[in-house]
């Protein structure tokens, strides 16, 4: 199946730390990959380099052929390729449905839609519906359909994660990165998160990649494991695989899984 | 949805300051008028806020406006009160764009600094140029309407009307400019810059955009003040100046477009009865006025108008 994206030798320090050393990963369209390893193993910089917050030092990122190592996150996030955040990016002063308000006027910003002169409700481009129908119907596949008119500060945790994730879905991308979708939720509420995460991103159609510590939440959704070690990735291959490789068991899963 | 209600309290003041002016003295018709002047400032002014920039120096535009109008007048004749605002308002629009390539990427307290330093390097320049009249400026001609200039007792009046017409109509555009994708930013911009820029926008083009609307304003207002006042000096640009119309925004509160308009109107009015009863202190008062607005209204005048939200 044909990439969607393709990392290539991504190398990237910070002063004395190397966080990315020669790491390269092909993505392939429609699939789902678990992202795992210690804190400070490279993860996050690999959803930073890809996101355009962090730039490699070398190494090249081609997105359907084209090279988006250069752009700045907002041109990544415009050709599809979003993320959500391991400490949720609400706009915490505004409602839930005013943070969906705004993503989605961002959208319609961007093709033009909605503008000064603009009359009536324009469709919010890739959701073929007005951004208030649009809102409606994201918050109600995360479950949030009911916390509308909350302000967004004074959610709780896990909802304030699926608000995160939601916002993201806003955007319609075809490439979605979750940096610890689960990370702060209780372990019963981790599964039933998940699930509603995968459910949605399902109805939209989207490429995942994941960070998630927790083994059987990686086994339970990741088709593909990229198991990363001190800035390299240490295994490439499905769960069952990855997780019974001695250095993944050794540096990453630890004597618990082992 | 709830209906909007803007547009036609617009209407409803405009019909009353058309009415109710004919009966209203003339001293009133030019706090009103001010009003309207320092009420556009602060109109702009709110739209940064709303973004979480609090600019310290958008007595730049205001000064920029006057002596554009000033400029107009002494140059070619051009007393009209629609064109000089008009041209008050383009002229610091143009200002704004080009050092909006460099504000828009400040934030915070640097933000606010550089916007007065900005404004005080202007006042520098003004101060130290005698044909814009140095610390004296200059007078200009009384207002004209479309080529007719009214009577002396007819002039406040009609300057009133005419202020009142531009500045509910600037009042209504911003109220639309806020409904739409862009203008709707600031809220979010304030609370989350990272989340807008993931998203797809922009933050600094959002800003640089509102910068620009805000300087219009305030180039509008300054060009009204210079008119009606018919004097404009290097003070316009004073940071004095600047710190009233943040004062003006504070006393007002965010929440519609009428708040500015308000809130200028009752800081005229505190002004004009601090000043009479007490000409040396007056700044005192001001400082009571203010802490009291900060203290009891915290959201501003405009928040007794609103009802309490359940939260």
């Amino acid at each position: 199946m044909a990439a969607i994206l393709d990392a290539q030798g991504l190398h990237k320090c910070f002063g004395a730390v190397t966080a990315a050393q020669g790491v390269s990963a092909a993505i392939e369209k429609d699939s789902v990959v678990g992202l795992i390893g210690t804190n400070g193993a490279g993860k996050t910089t690999f959803i930073n380099m890809i996101t355009g917050y962090l730039k490699p030092d070398s190494g090249s990122i081609r997105y359907e052929g084209r090279d988006i190592t250069a752009l700045p996150p907002r041109d990544i996030a415009r050709l599809g390729i979003c993320r959500s955040f391991q400490i949720p990016q609400l706009y915490s002063s505004l409602s839930v449905r005013e943070n969906m308000m705004v993503a989605l006027g961002i959208l319609l910003h961007g093709a033009g839609r909605g503008g000064f002169f603009s009359s009536g409700r324009p469709d919010v481009p890739g959701h073929d519906a007005p951004a208030e129908e649009v809102a409606d119907r994201i918050l109600g596949r995360f479950g949030l359909a009911d916390h509308r008119d909350k302000n967004a500060q004074v959610l709780p945790g896990g909802m304030r994660k699926l608000l995160d994730i939601a916002l993201t879905m806003a955007a319609k991308p075809r490439v979605l990165l979750l940096d610890e979708p689960t990370s702060g939720v209780s372990a019963e509420e981790k599964f039933g998160i998940m699930e509603l995460i995968m459910q949605a991103v399902k109805a939209e159609g989207a490429t995942v990649i994941f960070v998630e510590h927790d083994m059987e939440v990686v086994s339970r959704f990741a088709g593909r494991v990229l198991a990363f070690y001190d800035g390299r990735i240490i295994a490439d291959a499905p769960p069952e695989t990855a997780l019974r490789d001695a250095e993944v068991r050794r540096y990453v899963v630890g004597s618990l899984h082992a | 949805m709830k209906p909007d209600r803007t547009p036609a309290l617009l209407v409803a003041i405009l019909a009353a300051i058309m009415v109710g002016g004919l009966a209203l003295p003339q001293w009133l018709l030019f706090i009103l008028t001010i009003a309207c002047a320092q009420g556009l400032v602060v109109l702009g002014l709110s739209l940064l806020i709303r973004a979480g920039l609090v600019s310290f120096g958008q007595a730049l535009f205001y000064c920029v406006g006057a002596y554009t109008a000033g400029g107009l007048a002494r140059a070619f004749g051009v007393s009209d009160v629609f064109l000089q605002m008009f041209a008050g308002a383009a002229s610091a629009a143009f200002v704004a764009f080009v050092l909006g390539f460099l504000l828009a990427r400040y934030r915070g307290i640097f933000f606010g600094l550089l916007s007065l330093a900005l404004s005080m390097i202007f006042y520098g320049l003004v101060v130290k140029s005698e044909t814009l009249g140095s610390t004296d400026g200059f007078n200009l001609a009384k207002a004209t309407l479309f080529g007719v200039r009214p009577g002396a007792e007819w002039v406040r009046y009609t300057v009133l009307v005419a202020a009142t017409c531009v500045t509910l109509a600037a009042a209504f555009l911003t109220h639309r400019y806020l409904k739409t994708p862009l203008g709707s930013l600031g809220p979010a911009i304030k609370d989350n810059e990272i989340r807008v820029e993931y998203m797809g926008a922009s933050v600094r083009y959002a800003i640089h955009v509102n910068y620009v609307i805000a300087a219009a304003l305030a180039g509008a207002g300054g060009a009204l003040a210079a008119t009606t006042v018919g004097h404009i000096d290097p003070e316009m640009a004073y940071w004095t100046t600047s710190g009233e119309f943040v004062f003006i925004a504070i006393l007002a509160g965010s929440g519609s477009v009428v708040a500015p308009f308000l809130g200028a109107l009752i800081f005229g009015a505190i002004h004009s009865v601090a000043y009479g009863l007490s000409p040396n202190t007056w700044q005192m008062s001001m400082g009571l006025a203010l802490l009291a607005a900060i203290v009891f209204l915290p959201d501003g005048l405009w928040s007794l108008f609103r009802r309490r939200k359940n939260a």
